[in-house]
C-alpha cells in the first residue's frame, strides 16, 4: 500500500521525500562496486536499496527487475489510522525456494485469533497446507487465511493491525515435506 | 467538507476526480487493479490500495474490496466516477451502511433511473414527453402485436434494464415483429439478466440531445443546457458538443426548465444527464433515459458554462446549497469533444499496447483529459478510451478549427487510435453544416466494409 508524504509531490522532491537524483547516484555506485544492498540515513530521509536476484525463484520475483526502494516517511497526517508500511519487496536475497503467501483480499491483518491470544504462527514454525496463518478483517468479517503449502515459516512481512491490500505479501514459507 | 475521498475508478476519470479533490484540499485514495499499478492516478494520489487482479469483476467492480479499502484508509466519501459502480444502487447503499458518503444521487433515485421502463413512466408523470410506446414491459407476443399497431411502425423492441444498444431490435413491418421480439428478449436476458422488453416508435434520423443537470440535497435542481452527441458508433458516442447546432433558445429554455422541474420532483441530487431523441420532421424532443452519474463528455459543458462539475458534485455531496456552488453560470461559446480511443480508425478493432510517443496538443482553447503518458501501457482489460480532446471557441466554426488543428498536433505512437477518423469527421461538409443524426457514422462504415 502506498502512503505518500503530503508535502512531496510526484514531480518535485522536497527535503523529506526521496531525491531521485541522489538515489540514481547511489544505484550507479552500487553497480560499480558490485553491491547487493545499500542503506543510507540522513535525518528524516532513510533509503535502503536491495538488488533483486536475477536467479531467484519465479514465485518470488518482484514485478520489475529494478532494485526495490524502501523509503520511510514521517507519520501520516491523519492521526487515527496506523501508518501502513510500504509493501514489502517480494524478492529475498539468496536463492532459497520460497513460497510467498499473499493477501487475497483487502483489509486489516491480525496475527492472532483474539487480541490476547498468541499469534497463529511465528517465524520458524512448521505449518501444514490448510493451516490458518492469520486473520484478515474486511467489512467487520474475520477471514481466516490458510497456507497453501506445508513447510517452515521463514518470514512474516506484516505487523498485527496493519492494513493490507490485495496481493500484499504476508508470509514467506519454505515448502518441505511435513515430518 | 470531506477530509479524504476514495476514487472508485481508473483512467482519465480517476485523474479528473483527483484534480477536483486536490483543488479542494481533500486527501485522495486511489484503488487499482494489478494492471493499473503504474497508472497516473495511483502515482498522484496520497494513498493507493491494490484491490484485485486485472479483471474488473474482481477489482473495480468488487464491492467488498472497494469498501474495505475505504475502511482501512478511513475515508469520508467515495466518488464512483462513471461506469463501474457509479450506477449500482446496491453499492450506494453499502456506502451509506458503512457511513461513507456516496458522491452521487441517492440509492433510490439510482435504482429508479436504472430500471429504464420505470424511469420512463416516472419522467412522463413528472412532465417530460416520451416517445409513443408500450405503457410498460410487453409480456407476450400477442400484446406486442396489438401495441405495435397502436404505436405505429417502424417500432423498436428495447431491453427494459439495459443500455449501450444491447437487447434492441428494429421492426419495419408487422411480419418481422415476433422474431425480433424473441431475439431481443434473449439478448437482454444474456446481457442484463432480465428478458423484460418494451416497445416504442422508432424515430428515424434522430439527433441525440442531452441536458446536463445538477442538484443539491435540499431539492434544488438546475440544468446547464444541452449537449449534442449524435456522432455515435453502435451507440457509443465519439464526438460531443455544446450547444447543439440545431436547438433554438426557446426550445432549450423550455425543455431545460421542464427537465429541472421533473428531476426536482423525484428528489434528484448530484450531477446527471437527461437524454432525448429529437425527431427531425417535427423538431420534437422525446425523453429516453437518465444517466445518474457524471458523464464522459462533461468537459464540454464545463467549457461553455464555467462550472467545474466534479468539484460541484463533491461540494453538493458535502451538503452545500446549489446556488452557493454553481451561482449563476454565464454561458458562452462552443465546445467540442473527441473521444480518442485505442482502436483501428477503420476496422475499430481494439489496439492495446505500449505507447512509445505521446505529445499532447496545446494552444488557445484546447483541453486534454487523459491518464495516458509516454511509455504507458494501454491494458486490454478495460475500455479503449485513451484521451478526451476538447476544443473551445467563441463559436462553432472556431471550435472546429481549433479541434482540427489540435488533432493534427496530437502525437500518439505505439498503438492505433481513432484520430484519423475524427479528422475525417471534422472535415465532413455535413458535420461542418451541423447536419447530424445518429446514423451519421454509417457513411464511414459502408465505405470500409469489404
Amino acid at each position: 500500500m502506498k502512503r505518500r508524504d503530503k508535502k512531496s509531490s510526484a514531480a518535485h522532491s522536497q527535503t523529506s521525500g526521496p531525491d531521485l537524483r541522489e538515489v540514481s547516484k547511489i544505484l550507479d555506485f552500487m553497480e560499480q562496486h558490485g553491491l547487493e544492498e545499500f542503506e543510507y540515513e540522513n535525518g528524516t530521509f532513510h533509503v535502503r536499496l536491495r538488488k533483486a536476484q536475477s536467479h531467484a525463484s519465479t514465485a518470488f520475483r518482484a514485478a520489475q527487475p529494478a532494485p526495490e526502494i524502501f523509503a520511510s516517511h514521517p507519520a501520516a497526517s491523519s492521526a487515527d489510522a496506523p501508518a501502513p508500511k510500504p509493501a514489502a519487496s517480494a524478492s529475498e536475497p539468496g536463492d532459497e525456494n520460497l513460497h510467498v503467501v499473499k493477501s487475497p483480499i483487502v483489509g486489516t491483518f491480525y496475527s492472532s485469533p483474539t487480541p490476547s491470544a498468541d499469534p497463529f504462527v511465528r517465524a520458524g514454525d512448521r505449518v501444514d497446507a490448510g493451516q490458518v496463518l492469520c486473520i484478515i478483517e474486511a467489512m467487520k468479517l474475520m477471514n481466516e487465511i490458510e497456507s497453501d503449502v506445508a513447510g517452515e515459516v521463514m518470514r512474516v512481512f506484516v505487523e498485527n493491525g496493519q492494513p493490507v491490500e490485495y496481493g500484499e505479501p504476508l508470509f514467506a514459507i519454505h515448502p518441505s515435506r511435513k515430518q | 467538507m470531506f477530509r479524504k475521498i476514495l476514487i472508485a475508478n481508473r483512467g482519465e476519470i480517476a485523474l479528473r476526480v483527483l484534480c477536483a479533490c486536490q483543488e479542494l484540499g481533500i486527501q485522495t485514495v486511489a484503488v487499482y487493479s494489478e494492471a493499473d499499478r503504474n497508472s497516473l492516478h495511483v502515482r498522484f494520489a496520497d494513498e493507493a490500495v491494490c484491490i484485485g487482479p486485472p479483471r474488473s469483476s474482481e477489482s473495480y467492480l468488487n464491492i467488498p474490496h472497494v469498501i474495505s479499502a475505504a475502511e482501512i484508509t478511513n475515508v469520508d466519501a467515495i466518488h464512483p466516477g462513471y461506469g463501474f459502480l457509479s450506477e449500482n444502487a446496491n453499492f450506494a447503499e453499502v456506502c451509506e451502511a458503512s457511513h461513507i458518503a456516496f458522491i452521487g444521487p441517492s440509492p433510490e433515485v439510482i435504482r429508479m433511473m436504472g430500471e429504464k421502463d420505470r424511469a420512463r413512466r416516472e419522467m412522463f408523470a413528472a412532465g417530460l414527453p416520451i416517445i409513443p410506446g408500450s405503457p410498460g414491459v410487453v409480456p407476450d407476443e400477442d400484446t406486442a402485436l396489438k401495441l405495435a399497431d397502436e404505436i405505429g411502425y417502424p417500432v423498436l423492441v428495447k431491453a427494459a434494464e439495459g443500455g449501450g444498444g444491447r437487447g434492441m431490435r428494429v421492426v419495419h413491418k408487422k411480419d418481422e415483429l415476433i422474431s425480433a421480439f424473441q431475439t431481443a428478449r434473449n439478448e437482454s436476458q444474456q446481457a442484463f439478466g432480465s428478458a423484460n422488453v418494451y416497445l416504442e416508435r422508432l424515430i428515424e434520423r434522430p439527433r441525440h440531445i442531452e441536458f446536463q443537470v445538477i442538484g443539491d440535497r435540499f431539492g434544488n435542481v438546475k440544468h446547464l443546457r444541452e449537449r449534442e452527441c449524435s456522432i455515435q458508433r453502435r451507440h457509443q458516442k465519439i464526438i460531443e458538443e455544446s450547444p447543439s447546432p440545431v436547438l433554438d433558445a426557446k426550445t432549450r429554455d423550455e425543455m431545460g426548465a421542464r427537465v429541472a422541474k421533473a428531476l426536482a420532483k423525484i428528489g434528484y441530487s448530484s450531477a446527471g444527464t437527461v437524454e432525448f431523441l429529437r425527431d427531425e420532421a417535427s423538431g420534437d424532443l422525446y425523453f429516453i433515459e437518465v444517466n445518474a452519474r457524471i458523464q464522459v463528455e462533461h468537459p464540454v459543458t464545463e467549457m461553455i458554462s464555467g462550472v467545474d462539475l466534479v468539484k460541484a458534485q463533491i461540494r453538493l455531496a458535502a451538503g452545500e446549497k446549489l446556488d452557493d456552488v454553481i451561482g449563476k453560470p454565464r454561458f458562452h461559446g462552443h465546445a467540442i469533444e473527441c473521444r480518442i480511443n485505442a482502436e483501428d480508425p477503420e476496422t475499430f478493432a481494439p489496439s492495446a499496447g505500449r505507447i512509445t510517443a505521446f505529445r499532447v496538443p496545446g494552444g488557445p482553447g484546447i483541453r486534454v483529459d487523459t491518464a495516458v503518458y509516454s511509455e504507458a501501457v494501454v491494458p486490454p482489460y478495460y475500455d479503449s478510451l485513451v484521451a478526451k480532446l476538447i476544443a473551445f471557441g467563441d463559436d462553432r466554426a472556431e471550435a472546429i478549427a481549433r479541434m482540427s488543428r489540435a488533432l493534427d498536433q496530437f502525437v500518439i505512437e505505439g498503438i492505433k487510435t481513432s484520430i484519423p477518423l475524427h479528422k475525417k469527421i471534422l472535415e465532413d461538409p455535413d458535420f461542418i453544416a451541423g447536419r447530424l443524426d445518429t446514423h451519421f457514422l454509417e457513411r464511414y462504415e459502408v465505405v470500409t466494409a469489404r
